[in-house]
């Protein structure tokens, strides 16, 4: 290298670190294109619902009367439906995964499954509303029930659970096992003292996002029958007469955010699109809150464990 | 016939052996041949050490004597490794779990588990449903003490084990793996991640193990296997070229390749 040689040099350097600018520059821009777009759409709900937002939009039941309707049975069906599908979807998830990961063989079998696991994944929701509607409501009589929607949405989000579960497995070093099998441990050990712990927080990051997911979804509800308009609660769960616990709620017959949102949107007079707007800007905000559920879990599981 | 064959070598009348490799072929992925007729005889409460240029299977000879090789598909094993001239831990009728509560292993990097120092100690007693609390204490301290770590983390047991330095998480997993009162520990090249000043305590820490365990120690290192090792095995190719009392193998090789191995010409 010389001296002369340096003009040179200094000119290849600048080619590339323009081309370095470019790159920033457009995908600066792709993001701003996504982010404008969602951010001028949440604006424009907000400007629209907020002043609908209040105590009595909360608890009230919708109504034919724009400023009487509120989203009560909505919300408790968006809440009843997420916990039934949270208590299907989670064990048999999280099972499935294990088992996938940690005891199948890897052959031609295990590769079959796993291919078909994820192209669940990305069926449409509808279809998943077709199967529940001959399955639960008909072949197992559920009916157009909490039960019905909770486990057609468990359906939905189980290759969700069961991709993210193995993929949380997978990340655990091999060493950390070794470790465990060399002081004696069996499988199952190694698994509940050491895999599953360490990958929980993982595992609960995929099992809110699947479920977040799940709590927007409406074709496939509509699908078994949900209703658009429901002006009671199902049975209370507690019950003070022994054994304190019901499960009538379950056949109880729902609707739920998104539906009570389209049922809004599909009305002419101009009151109940401000209504809608104010149920998304619910919907929105629960869906937030359990993404920061998510990350704060994450955190919080993932502290002091590291590799 | 293995006892014949290293009479000559195990010629004090106080050794007892404590493990014999006889004819043992290990194959990975059930095609390629790693281990080829390998005949070992292992002293008990002696240093035996397991010497060879990368490659050479020594690695995998010694994960053999935990069945770490089960863990993965397709390994196979042929011959035996009888312990204590009785059981033959090659054996598919042998639990390999069986195998590892018996023999422990410490790893080439240092693999503490993300826990408290005390729950890694512990983890033996625990995965065999020891459940007496007073028991767990003095185990720990135990096996701490031994490993020269106790005066270290007397105070802080239940803060972290990676909050340790490199060198005290090595010495962790020699304490995590004397917990249990194993009767031989495999070491894993223990020291190969490790700066000089915890290789030292390291290996001052295995001169002292050998009067409790049996050890079998594989090492890339020449002058640590002739510091700590009472016998040596030097490997190459997946054969084991040359097995003697390490003074005889280091001043007077028998064979070609171990002279030009430990004279430094390859490996």
């Amino acid at each position: 290298m010389t001296t002369e040689n340096l003009p040179e040099l200094r000119a290849n350097i600048d080619r590339r670190k323009l081309l370095s600018a470019i790159f920033a520059i457009v995908g600066l821009l792709s993001i701003l294109v996504g982010l404008i777009v969602i951010l001028a759409l949440v604006i424009q709900l907000g400007i629209r619902g907020v002043p609908r937002l209040s105590w009595q939009f909360f608890t009230s039941f919708p109504s034919s009367n724009p400023e009487e309707a509120g989203i009560l049975s909505a919300w408790v069906g968006s809440f009843l439906v997420m916990l039934v599908t949270t208590a299907f979807a989670v064990p048999l998830g999280v099972a499935a995964g294990i088992y996938l990961e940690e005891y199948a063989r890897k052959d031609w079998l295990s590769a079959l499954i796993e291919i078909n696991v994820t192209n669940l994944a990305g069926v449409p929701s509808i279809v998943y509303g077709l199967l529940a509607l001959g399955f639960f409501s008909h072949v197992l009589n559920l009916g157009e029930s909490i039960l019905t929607a909770g486990l057609t949405l468990a359906l939905l989000i189980l290759p969700v659970v069961i991709v993210t579960t193995r993929e949380a497995l997978r990340a655990i070093p091999g060493s950390l096992r070794e470790a465990a099998y060399a002081v004696g441990a069996s499988k199952w050990q190694m698994i509940q003292d050491h895999v599953l712990p360490y990958s929980a927080g993982s595992i609960l990051t995929g099992v809110i996002i699947g479920l977040s997911r799940a709590i927007g979804e409406t074709a496939p509800l509509v699908t078994i029958g949900a209703l658009t308009f429901i002006a009671f609660l199902p049975d209370s769960p507690f019950k003070a007469e022994f054994p304190f616990l019901s499960f009538e709620w379950l056949k109880a017959p729902f609707t739920v955010m998104p539906i009570q949102m389209f049922n809004w949107v599909s009305r002419p007079e101009p009151e109940f699109q401000v209504n809608a707007a104010a149920a998304g800007i619910v919907l929105i905000a629960m869906t937030l809150m359990m993404n920061g559920l998510a990350i704060y879990l994450r955190y919080r599981f993932r502290k002091g464990i590291k590799w | 016939m293995v006892e014949e064959a290293f009479k000559s070598i195990f010629d004090s009348p106080e050794l007892q052996l404590k493990a014999q490799v006889n004819n043992l072929n290990f194959y990975y992925g059930g095609t390629a041949h790693v281990l080829k007729n390998v005949n070992l005889a292992i002293a008990e409460n002696q240093v035996t050490a397991l010497i060879g240029p990368s490659g050479c299977g020594k690695t995998t000879l010694l994960r053999c004597f935990n069945r770490m090789h089960d863990l993965y598909p397709g390994n196979r094993y042929e011959g035996e490794i009888l312990l204590d001239s009785s059981i033959n831990i090659l054996d598919r009728q042998v639990d390999p779990i069986e195998v590892r509560m018996r023999i422990s292993m410490v790893f080439q990097r240092p693999n503490p588990f993300p826990k408290s120092i005390y729950e890694n100690v512990a983890y033996g007693l625990r995965v065999r449903g020891e459940q007496r609390q007073s028991v767990m204490d003095e185990k720990v301290e135990q096996a701490l003490r031994l490993a020269a770590l106790w005066d270290e983390v007397k105070d802080r047991l239940r803060e972290p084990a990676y909050n340790l330095s490199g060198g005290q998480q090595q010495r962790l997993c020699i304490a995590r793996a004397l917990a249990t009162d194993p009767e031989m520990i495999l070491f894993d090249e223990p020291t190969s991640a490790l700066d000089p000043i915890a290789t030292a305590s390291i290996e001052e820490l295995m001169s002292h193990l050998k009067k409790h365990v049996t050890i079998l120690i594989v090492t890339h290192s020449l002058q640590q296997a002739a510091r700590l090792s009472d016998y040596t095995a030097f490997m190459f190719l997946g054969e084991l070229v040359e097995f003697n009392k390490t003074i005889t193998l280091f001043n007077q090789p028998l064979s070609k390749q171990t002279e030009d191995y430990i004279s430094g010409r390859f490996g």
